[in-house]
């Protein structure tokens, strides 16, 4: 449960189009055990962040510092949780993904699975341990995910729209057992989004982000108290409050800048 | 549906295949437009197959070639699957290789069979240095694409999980680019065992279906030139179906990672 200080972390991209840039300038803090989400629209540079405090990329200039220590690449001090389902391995069942970290850290088969298989009961799947990832459904392949990203214990979670593209019903449902998950572990936690709702149900702070260059726009405390209502008047007004800073650079070039942003995912 | 029937009727769909093919042949066999030397009809050729079984000879010499086939296909794995993976990984390596690679796999294994009997001999060795250049290519090439295609998001997490290149190797590469290994080593099996046959035809000595076939049209033998071609067919079905196809089950099938055709 380590804090996270971004300091003026600016990233650059080559496209054959020229230099584009990804993010400008970007300060902000983590407190440890914080929930922290970052909203924005596509291409705002909110998964150029992360991947840059996972150490996936290097920042052009600036410092991120996890727990007072720079990040020069991906570490153990973090859990990762991406978008796509296709990140579990196919040829692990639901265990033998969630114990890859523990293998690679060199902890004991016995013990591995029994760390793996508490990580698994914590997303409510002790019962598919020895499921393959093709016959478990979307939900509950990301939830092998989550539990994959924290049986090693890491301090920090990072996690990349890990629900969007899940039908409404269980984007709920899995935002419910991540808060749970997040109450009962509190890990320093990072989350990337461009559902506002989400961001309010989940967010102790909201930043927010703009594109063309990626910047904060703000950052905006959720001081409503946990369990949240979504259909709260309080719940509302600070999805509305969000929705206004959003609206605010409300920009015609969406489609051509979020073409850009695919590009340099697939590329990263 | 179970397991064991959906097994069976798998058989099933295989022997009405068969036996449609069988059919046309007694046809043609019996239909007096050829001589009963050159197109013996099926009765004939399953009585030699009996008869060389009974009396152990096909049997010695389908083991004779399937130890060359074993060893030249093995060579042919232990060679073609780290040159693959190291094609894909190290791009110096690559480009040293491919151009060898392009030049070399055009040439039909065949071709190299009296260059081979010049340099090695009559037997064992060539025929089995022969396998082993018909498979290396397919494992070799199916090994690079594999490699390449493993998605990229398991070697990010894997990496973000702590896994170091050797991990990556074995834990993470290697099953990643399972359903093409297994594709390249059916493929390099089917040339392995094309190119034996053809090898033992000239450069084997007294053993192997294949000099048996080359040796029995000295005595206008067609029933067991046909009797032996049934046993070499025989051996490969049962290669491709029961062993590969046992592998793929095992593996990327039961990974999902290669599916079933539907309907």
């Amino acid at each position: 449960m380590l804090p996270i200080e971004i300091r003026d972390v600016t990233l650059t991209y080559d496209t054959p189009g020229g230099k584009v840039p990804g993010v400008k300038d970007v300060s902000f803090n983590i407190d440890a055990s914080e929930f922290l989400c970052i909203v924005g629209p596509s291409g705002c540079g909110k998964s150029t962040l992360l991947n840059m405090i996972a150490g996936f990329l290097a920042p052009a200039s600036g410092e991120i510092r996890i727990g007072g220590k720079a990040v020069t690449g991906h570490g153990m001090d973090r859990g990762v949780v991406f978008q796509d389902f296709a990140q579990l391995f196919p040829w692990r069942t639901a265990l033998g993904n969630v114990s890859f970290g523990l293998e690679m850290k060199g902890v004991p088969k016995q013990e591995r699975e029994t760390i793996a298989r508490e990580q698994l009961r914590l997303v409510k799947l002790e019962k598919f341990t020895g499921s393959f990832p093709h016959h478990l459904s979307g939900g509950m392949q990301q939830r092998v995910a989550i539990a994959r990203a924290l049986a090693y214990n890491p301090a920090v979670l990072l996690m990349d729209e890990p629900f969007a593209a899940l039908d409404a019903l269980t984007r709920d449902e899995m935002q419910r057992l991540l808060a749970e998950v997040w109450r009962e572990t509190r890990k320093t936690v990072i989350y990337v989004t461009h559902n506002v709702a989400e961001a309010v149900y989940l967010a102790d702070r909201v930043v927010v982000m703009t594109p063309h260059p990626g910047t904060v726009k703000a950052v905006i405390k959720i001081p409503l108290p946990r369990p949240r209502d979504p259909l709260s008047v309080e719940f509302v007004e600070c999805q509305k409050e969000l929705l206004r800073y959003l609206g605010h650079d409300a920009n015609p070039s969406e489609t051509e800048k979020s073409a850009v942003n695919g590009k340099l995912k697939s590329g990263a | 549906m179970t397991e064991n029937g959906q097994t069976i009727r798998s058989l099933v769909r295989a022997a009405i295949t068969l036996a449609a093919a069988a059919a046309v042949y007694e046809a043609a066999a019996r239909s007096g437009y050829f001589a009963p030397a050159l197109l013996p009809t099926l009765p004939i050729i399953a009585h030699t197959l009996f008869a060389m079984l009974a009396d152990g000879s096909i049997i010695e010499h389908a083991a004779f070639t399937l130890y060359r086939v074993m060893f030249g296909f093995s060579l042919a794995v232990v060679v073609g699957l780290p040159l693959g993976i190291l094609m894909a990984r190290y791009r110096r390596i690559e480009h040293f290789c491919l151009p060898l690679v392009s030049a070399l796999m055009p040439i039909p294994s065949f071709a190299l069979v009296p260059l081979f009997m010049l340099w090695f001999g009559i037997g064992n060795l060539t025929t089995i240095l022969i396998v082993f250049y018909a498979a290396t290519f397919p494992m070799l090439f199916n090994t690079w694409s594999g490699v390449r295609s493993v998605n990229p998001i398991w070697l990010r997490a894997a990496g973000a999980m702590g896994a170091d290149e050797n991990s990556l190797f074995w834990k993470v590469i290697i099953p990643g680019a399972s359903p093409f290994i297994i594709t390249g080593m059916r493929q390099a099996f089917l040339r392995a065992w094309i190119a034996v046959v053809g090898a033992e035809m000239i450069a084997a000595s007294d053993w192997g279906l294949g000099w048996v076939i080359f040796d029995a049209k000295e005595f206008l033998n067609t029933d067991i030139m046909l009797a032996s071609l049934v046993v070499i067919g025989g051996i490969g079905f049962v290669f491709e179906r029961v062993v590969f196809g046992s592998l793929e089950r095992a593996t990327v099938l039961r990974w999902g990672m290669t599916r079933t055709a539907k309907g």
